[in-house]
């Protein structure tokens, strides 16, 4: 036992070398590092909540011109959620009548395991990762397919029908956004030739985000979708549905539900990093080993790693407090309509310009050949739906001008030239029509 | 020697979960015991190195076959509220039934992986190369679309696959007699 040794095994991060030195190697101090590095992850994510909670209170509260949590600890309210935490733990245990004993209580405890089990394959930093999977990626997507069952689970136990309808509403969202998600990770998967998150970070020596920007943009909405946060918050939908599946719960096992999401979020920030902005990397600093033969890159890995998930985190954040919610019609149709085939076609054209590219190109020329990939395959998707958009709104009479309610009289951006007014029945539902065609903005005039 | 303490939690909570599910009044629960049952012989499957297999289990089974199950299960709520017993009288027939499956399954064991003589030493586990467990994926990869594997019932099954989902959109089009009516 060296507190100096423990002092500087701590600040490179290298704890589980410390106790290898100290009680010697053996199958004992492997359960034991083991054992502690699960406690150790699972206690950080439960913890960072806390501050996190406190981070999306401030920072949503900046955006809409509020001050926030400003009294509870200080000036910046930072003890709020501590405070708020203690007033969920006080309250009373409530089951409503004719819930379902099993499913409702263990639905709580269930979110929560899911939400951290996906933290196993996380990379914070050379060597700081629970378990390096050589299926990291699909381990994540199984994980989080299966914990779509938790939220039925919920809603069906708390026999309600508002819960009911938010859990079938957040099971159709779910599971037709792991298409496109899973579509979309395809892209990075092929670009690093492996499923391993830290396979994934060794090959970015290029983050990225720059060989397949649309991939990310694609991940990026569907992670959205995926944890339920708007602008595809109808799951939770306050004005139609009060508060989705989670309704009928109280107390701390309401508390449960909304910690699973916030690490959840926290998961799919970490997660984009991981996969599209290089994770811990910097500049090979993060390997850098000192003359005593403590890596303490490691710590400049986890800053830097931390670094990017907050800004993730953050962009999350900036989302959910500008945009308003889509309705359930558009989510799916966005889903299924756009998401889906752009991603297809995506994967399919990386796939084979990848492969086309003989081993041992420069990276930099990989990186521009995909670069331009992309390009041409946003440009192309951007024609189509402006083809499509344009289509829909020559076929409604009145130049699309007023929605839905067509008034049949000739429009003002090329509505003639199709004879006869049409009547109003044959009128195609401008609200259903293709992402991109233009709808007018009406300003109301006070 | 853990192997087989874990193995052994794992055959004990794959069968007690799939009596359950045979026993079960209300078919919820049944259901939810179907995927503990899932889950354990996923287990398994990550027991015996295999850990795709064992993720696919997850995904497959416990993310979309149980999901049908419950939603098929939450459309008919008046069946759940039934308080019959699951069984009924024909104990003979049962018996025969399982009789005849037990010894196929022991015929059929027996005859792959016959017992080791009395004087045999004891076999552990073959220990595998790691590096050949981390490139698992890859090669299981290579050899779905390689011609001396498995390419034929590969794509068979993706042709299987994209006809049962081409045929499902075409049940669910709107006839066009139908589309007026709306």
């Amino acid at each position: 036992m060296d507190i100096l040794d423990l002092l500087k095994s701590l600040l490179s991060l290298s704890l589980g070398d410390f106790i290898r030195r100290t009680f010697g190697t053996g199958p004992g101090t492997e359960l034991l590092i083991d054992i502690g590095g699960v406690v150790m992850l699972s206690t950080f994510c439960l913890l960072i909540v806390i501050f996190l909670i406190w981070l999306t209170r401030k920072l949503i509260a900046r955006m809409q011109d509020r001050i926030g949590p400003n009294r509870v600890g200080g000036r910046f309210g930072l003890l709020q959620t501590v405070a708020d935490v203690m007033k969920l733990l006080t309250k009373e245990v409530i089951h409503p009548s004719g819930a379902d004993w099993v499913a409702f209580n263990a639905a709580p405890i269930l979110i929560v395991i899911a939400a951290l089990l996906v933290w196993a394959v996380m990379p914070f930093a050379p060597g700081v990762i629970g378990v390096d999977l050589n299926i990291g990626i699909f381990y994540v997507m199984a994980i989080s397919s299966a914990s779509v069952i938790v939220i039925l689970l919920a809603g069906w136990g708390s026999n309600n029908k508002y819960a009911l309808l938010g859990a079938f509403r957040a099971v159709a969202q779910m599971v037709s956004y792991e298409v496109p998600m899973i579509l979309a990770l395809l892209v990075p998967i092929i670009l690093a030739g492996t499923m391993s998150t830290k396979g994934i970070i060794d090959a970015q020596t290029i983050p990225f985000i720059f060989l397949a920007p649309i991939s990310a943009l694609i991940f990026y909405i569907s992670t959205l979708a995926e944890t339920g946060r708007t602008p595809f918050d109808l799951l939770e939908a306050e004005s139609e549905i009060v508060a989705g599946y989670h309704i009928e719960y109280g107390g701390m096992k309401f508390g449960m539900f909304f910690l699973a999401e916030f690490i959840n979020t926290l998961f799919w920030a970490g997660l984009f990093v991981t996969i599209y902005l290089g994770g811990y990397r910097f500049f090979g600093l993060e390997n850098w080993v000192s003359a005593d033969g403590y890596p303490y890159g490691r710590l400049i890995g986890l800053i830097v790693f931390f670094a990017k998930v907050f800004f993730m985190y953050f962009v999350f954040d900036w989302v959910r407090s500008t945009l308003p919610r889509v309705r359930v019609d558009q989510i799916l149709n966005l889903n299924w309509k756009f998401l889906v085939p752009v991603s297809l076609v995506l994967l399919f054209a990386v796939a084979i310009v990848d492969k086309l590219i003989p081993t041992g190109t420069n990276a930099i020329v990989r990186m521009v050949i995909h670069l331009v990939l992309n390009v041409v395959i946003a440009a192309a998707t951007l024609e189509i739906l402006r083809r499509r958009g344009r289509q829909n709104r020559l076929a409604t009479p009145g130049g699309g001008s007023g929605g839905a309610v067509a008034v049949p009289h000739d429009g003002h951006d090329g509505g003639h030239g199709h004879g006869a007014p049409q009547p109003i029945e044959d009128v195609p539902d401008v609200l259903d029509a293709p992402l991109g065609a233009r709808e007018p903005v009406v300003v109301p005039v006070h | 020697m853990s192997q087989q303490i874990i193995f052994f939690l794992l055959a004990a909570i794959t069968l007690t979960s799939a009596i359950v599910v045979v026993t079960m009044r209300n078919l919820f629960h049944a259901a939810l015991a179907l995927m503990v049952s899932f889950l354990g012989v996923a287990g398994i499957y990550i027991l015996l190195e295999a850990p795709f297999l064992g993720m696919a289990q997850l995904l497959v089974y416990i993310g979309a076959i149980s999901m049908l199950i419950i939603f098929a299960i939450m459309m008919t709520r008046r069946l759940m509220q039934t308080n019959e017993t699951p069984f009924n009288s024909q104990v003979i027939g049962s018996l025969i039934g399982s009789l005849l499956v037990l010894a196929i399954l022991v015929l059929v064991i027996g005859r792959l992986y016959p017992l080791a003589p009395a004087d045999a030493v004891l076999q552990t586990a073959p220990q595998v190369d790691p590096a050949v467990l981390q490139s698992s994926v890859a090669r299981m990869g290579r050899s779905f679309v390689s011609a001396e594997a498995y390419v034929l019932p590969f794509e068979l099954a993706s042709v299987l696959l994209l006809a049962a989902l081409v045929g499902s959109i075409i049940i669910a089009w709107p006839r066009r007699g139908e589309e007026d009516n709306q």
